[in-house]
């Protein structure tokens, strides 16, 4: 049997790195948890014994408690730590932060961060495996990793899907992990949004870009409308949240005239009434609570594949300062 | 002193169109004779067979962080680096702490190179009191004190009104303007190049627009006033296009650019290398193409470092909070002669001419020239040789370098000024 | 190498089989509370075929499906398997007889892995093991209540099972190595 550990890797620092077999191996064993879930008795014995660290630099509560139940459910033990914006503030650098993590003989570190990079800083610094909950603007495999699964649930296959994500792309880790996933796995992508949230050269990332939500509503098998956030407006790529939900907002209106049976994913939080309507997220065509599901049993199949690799600490020679 | 014979090197000057065997002979400090075949019994000898004898290198920018940053660089520390680099001459930015923006500070900069002995550092003065982009230095004063050029490089010069008024007051002291050419509200938030790159890895990009777009006001204002505008680090290839214009208009308009401009692409940032991390910051492949042919063609004047010192700990930080710049004067000469020689682009005499004889031709600094009766500041190299960038070959306080580890051609062997050895690489082996 | 011994062709497993079937009812004393759990994954077949078996003359049997992938006591040392197959119980096992029904029976291990998913699942009135091969070689106090052909082996052996359904031909191997 493969070394499969050693085939993720140590880190899950994106999904840009991974190679389409290793997503569907994510993926396939993601099923096994999710039945797991359904039990009355929601754990198994997998990861007992291991620690693991729940390092949230910014304020997360969906994605911190998604990844606690994953542990808990796998028997590990965790520990979540609460740690102040970037090494400039005041308060410890991620360098020592990484250190005394390492000292304490952590198995498992599942970060998110402000700065982008921040995953693969940690992961190149420490012996524990790092999980990126989100680094900045770069990527958020695990959630792009479920909505993988969502989709793969509804449709049966990835292969051919036309997904296209909507909003602020710019600003979206979201969006780049969806786009690594779904192009590596044979999908066709398109980003919708105005172009002030668009980077310029997405194309390149074999991307089609669509201009307005009803060409991406005429084209696509499956919408990822992005939350919009505040601080867009306020940093004056989009003029109010009022017209962007006149122009861009994903409501039932628009769903009406799509000739496919839509469907509709959003990441969370939602901006009810400015990129999705209500009616929408709370409709038929929403998959956004089997996300939710799904993200338990993905990131729960993340940390079992990735602590087979995990530092044998009783038997790691003790290694003096080497820098 | 006694007298220095440098015998049978390959002895380029720029200045004067020479390229050949000859020997050098230097008396109290200045070039006494070049030509075949000198003797002068009572002269100390040095083989320069194999050897490159060339007018010291000049580098026109540079950041020695004393005052306020001592522990990154001194003055001492930085004239150190640039004679091991082959320069017997740096020009000094004044964004120190406090801003060198007054006659004491660069004075105070003068006397501390003096006090080193090392290569020659000639302060630049701040374009405005404490850089802030308001008022006017004391121009005047700091010339007298020293000063060759104004600048508040570090920062842009946001006020067109403020640049045109400080190309018009230098002009009474026959300085040039030096402009970190960056319109901040294009740049604020980036810490790389915007484009692929930069789109893959999550981090705001910084346009080549953001440069550009000072370039061209910077040339435009420079029209208007007649003044000499020198423009600090260019990065792309539309500053490019603009400069070569300003130069067929007959503007008096000068260029620098930095080796890892000609060396490096954004593409070096891969994995979040805070080594490749500055400002402006490296660009694509076609601008990288545009600066090495700019520099053939003269459109780009001088090849200058940007030595910009960092401690380890800043470096060692997210890429987004990690501080601008790599440092550059010991690794200069090398690149040169390995992205723009090597490759045929740039022939040696073109080299020296824009790491040497230009730059002091633009500044209005003595140096640059080999011919009878200059001061004897020059630079005795081995082309060919090769060596590996290591942390313990680094004469400069600090190591923010993205080439640690490579092996690049090019040893310097000694560096003089005023005909005194500053700087003479140690024997092979220790 | 040296070359498989068969133990059992397809018919003396059939007739095997036949006789567990028999076994399981008078053990479990009949088939009202009976719940037949194959563990994965040949372990599911054979349980499929008794539960066929038994319900030619009772009614219908309950069955359920075991990986016990995420029990096992050696994941540090293995890793992960990727292919973590499907678990599926009946929904109330309480008060149930489990018949769990695994093809070889060895150190023992895979045995108590099941327990303890089972008892995770709820609480049967009892637990019997049903082997279709016991080749001894316990690490743990496990017993099987039912077996199918039982061989003495050594360490370095390896027993093949191998069922139409999986493998194209039914059949159990013994290949000796090197003890």
């Amino acid at each position: 049997m493969a070394d499969v550990s050693a085939a993720l890797g140590k880190d899950l620092v994106g999904l840009e790195p991974l190679s389409r077999e290793q997503i569907q191996l994510i993926l396939d064993t993601a099923e096994p948890f999710k039945e797991v879930s359904e039990r009355q008795i929601k754990k198994v014995p997998a990861l007992r014994g291991k620690t693991i660290v729940n390092l949230f630099f910014e304020a997360s509560t969906r994605t911190r408690i998604s990844f606690e139940f994953a542990e808990k459910r796998l028997s590990a033990d965790t520990v979540n730590v609460a740690a102040s914006g970037s090494s400039v503030s005041k308060g410890e650098t991620l360098v020592d932060t990484a250190r005394n993590l390492e000292a304490m003989r952590i198995d498992m570190v599942v970060i998110r961060h402000p700065a982008s990079g921040a995953a693969q800083f940690l992961g190149n610094r420490i012996r524990s495996n790092v999980i990126n909950a989100g680094d900045g603007k770069h990527e958020h495999p695990t959630q792009g990793l479920l909505d993988l699964l969502t989709l793969r649930d509804k449709f049966g296959k990835i292969e051919g899907l036309k997904v296209a994500i909507c909003g602020d792309v710019l600003h979206s880790r979201v969006a780049r992990s969806n786009i690594w996933g779904l192009t590596k796995l044979g999908a066709e992508v398109a980003v919708c949004g105005p172009a002030t949230l668009l980077p310029r050269d997405i194309r390149e990332l074999g991307v089609t870009v669509l201009p307005r939500i009803e060409e991406a509503i005429q084209w696509a098998d499956a919408l990822n409308v992005l939350r919009l956030q505040l601080e867009r407006m306020q940093g004056g790529f989009i003029p109010s949240l009022r017209e962007y939900n006149r122009v861009f907002g994903v409501t039932s209106e628009r769903l009406d005239q799509a000739p496919k049976d839509l469907v509709i994913l959003h990441p969370g939080p939602m901006n009810r009434g400015v990129e999705i309507d209500s009616d929408v997220a709370d409709g038929p065509h929403s998959v956004i609570l089997p996300q939710v599901t799904n993200g338990v049993a993905v990131r729960m199949a993340v940390l079992y594949l990735l602590a087979g690799g995990s530092p044998d600490w009783a038997t790691a020679s003790s290694r003096s300062d080497e820098r | 002193m006694r007298p220095l014979l440098l015998k049978g090197g390959r002895v380029i000057d720029p200045s004067r169109g020479t390229d050949g065997i000859a020997d050098v002979y230097l008396v109290d400090g200045r070039i006494e004779a070049v030509g075949m075949n000198i003797t002068a019994p009572d002269a100390e000898l040095i083989d320069a067979v194999g050897r490159v004898v060339a007018p010291g290198l000049i580098d026109l920018h540079v950041h020695l962080r004393e005052p306020g940053q001592e522990e990154l660089e001194t003055v001492a520390s930085g004239a150190m680096a640039a004679a091991a680099g082959g320069f017997s001459a740096v020009c000094a930015m004044p964004n120190t702490d406090p801003v060198t923006d007054n006659q004491a500070a660069v004075g105070f900069i003068v006397r501390q190179a003096m006090r080193a002995g090392k290569a020659r550092v000639y302060p630049i003065g701040a374009i405005s009191l404490g850089q802030k982009g308001q008022q006017l230095a004391e121009f005047g004063e700091m010339v007298g004190a020293g000063a060759v050029a104004v600048s508040d490089d570090g920062k842009p010069v946001v006020s067109s009104q403020l640049m045109r008024t400080a190309l018009e007051y230098a002009q009474t002291f026959g300085i040039p303007v030096a402009d970190h050419c960056e319109d901040p509200t294009l740049s604020a938030g980036g810490s790389m190049h915007e484009g692929l790159v930069s789109t893959r890895l999550g981090l705001k990009g910084i346009p080549a627009a953001a440069e550009e777009i000072m370039v061209a006001r910077d040339i435009i204002l420079a029209e208007l006033t007649g003044g000499h505008i020198h423009l600090c680090h260019m990065s792309t290839r539309g500053s490019v296009a603009l400069i070569r214009r300003a130069k067929e208009n007959g503007l008096r308009v000068t260029a620098e650019a930095t080796p890892h401009h000609f060396a490096l692409t954004h593409a070096r940032v891969e994995g979040y290398n805070t080594n490749a991390k500055m400002n402006p910051p490296l660009r694509e492949e076609a601008d990288r193409e545009a600066i090495r042919q700019a520099l053939k063609d003269g459109t780009i004047d001088v090849i200058a470092s940007d030595h910009a010192p960092h401690h380890y700990d800043a470096k060692e930080r997210e890429f987004d909070d990690a501080p601008n710049g790599i440092i550059g004067l010991e690794t200069a000469l090398s690149l040169a002669l390995r992205e723009l020689v090597g490759p045929g682009l740039l022939t040696l005499p073109e080299l020296i001419d824009r790491m040497s004889t230009t730059a002091a031709r633009i500044f209005h600094l003595p140096g640059g020239t080999l011919a009878v009766g200059a001061p004897a500041d020059l630079v005795l190299f081995d082309p060919a040789a090769r060596w590996v960038v290591e942390k313990n070959r680094i004469q400069s306080k600090s190591r923010n370098t993205p080439f640690m580890g490579e092996t690049m051609p090019g040893i310097v062997e000694l560096t003089l000024v005023d005909g005194q050895v500053v700087f003479r690489r140690a024997a092979a082996g220790s | 190498m040296p070359s498989p011994i068969r133990l059992l062709d397809d018919a003396a497993l059939a007739r095997a089989l036949q006789r567990m079937a028999l076994e399981i009812i008078e053990r479990a004393g009949g088939t009202s509370r009976l719940v037949l759990v194959g563990i994965q994954r040949r372990g599911v077949q054979l349980a499929e075929r008794l539960a066929l078996l038994i319900e030619r003359d009772h009614g219908t049997i309950r069955r359920g499906k075991l990986d016990i992938t995420l029990y096992r006591d050696d994941l540090q040392a293995i890793g992960p398997r990727p292919v973590v197959g499907e678990t599926s119980l009946p929904p109330d096992i309480d008060g149930a007889i489990v018949v769990i029904v695994d093809d070889v029976l060895f150190t023992g291990r895979t045995i108590r892995a099941a327990l303890d998913e089972v008892a995770d699942f709820g609480r049967p009135r009892q637990i019997l093991l049903c082997e279709l091969v016991d080749r001894g070689g316990r690490e743990l106090p496990i017993h099987a209540d039912i077996v199918g052909q039982s061989v003495t082996t050594g360490p370095g052996d390896h027993v093949d099972v191998r069922v139409k359904e999986l493998d194209g031909e039914d059949g159990v191997y013994l290949v000796r190595g090197d003890g």
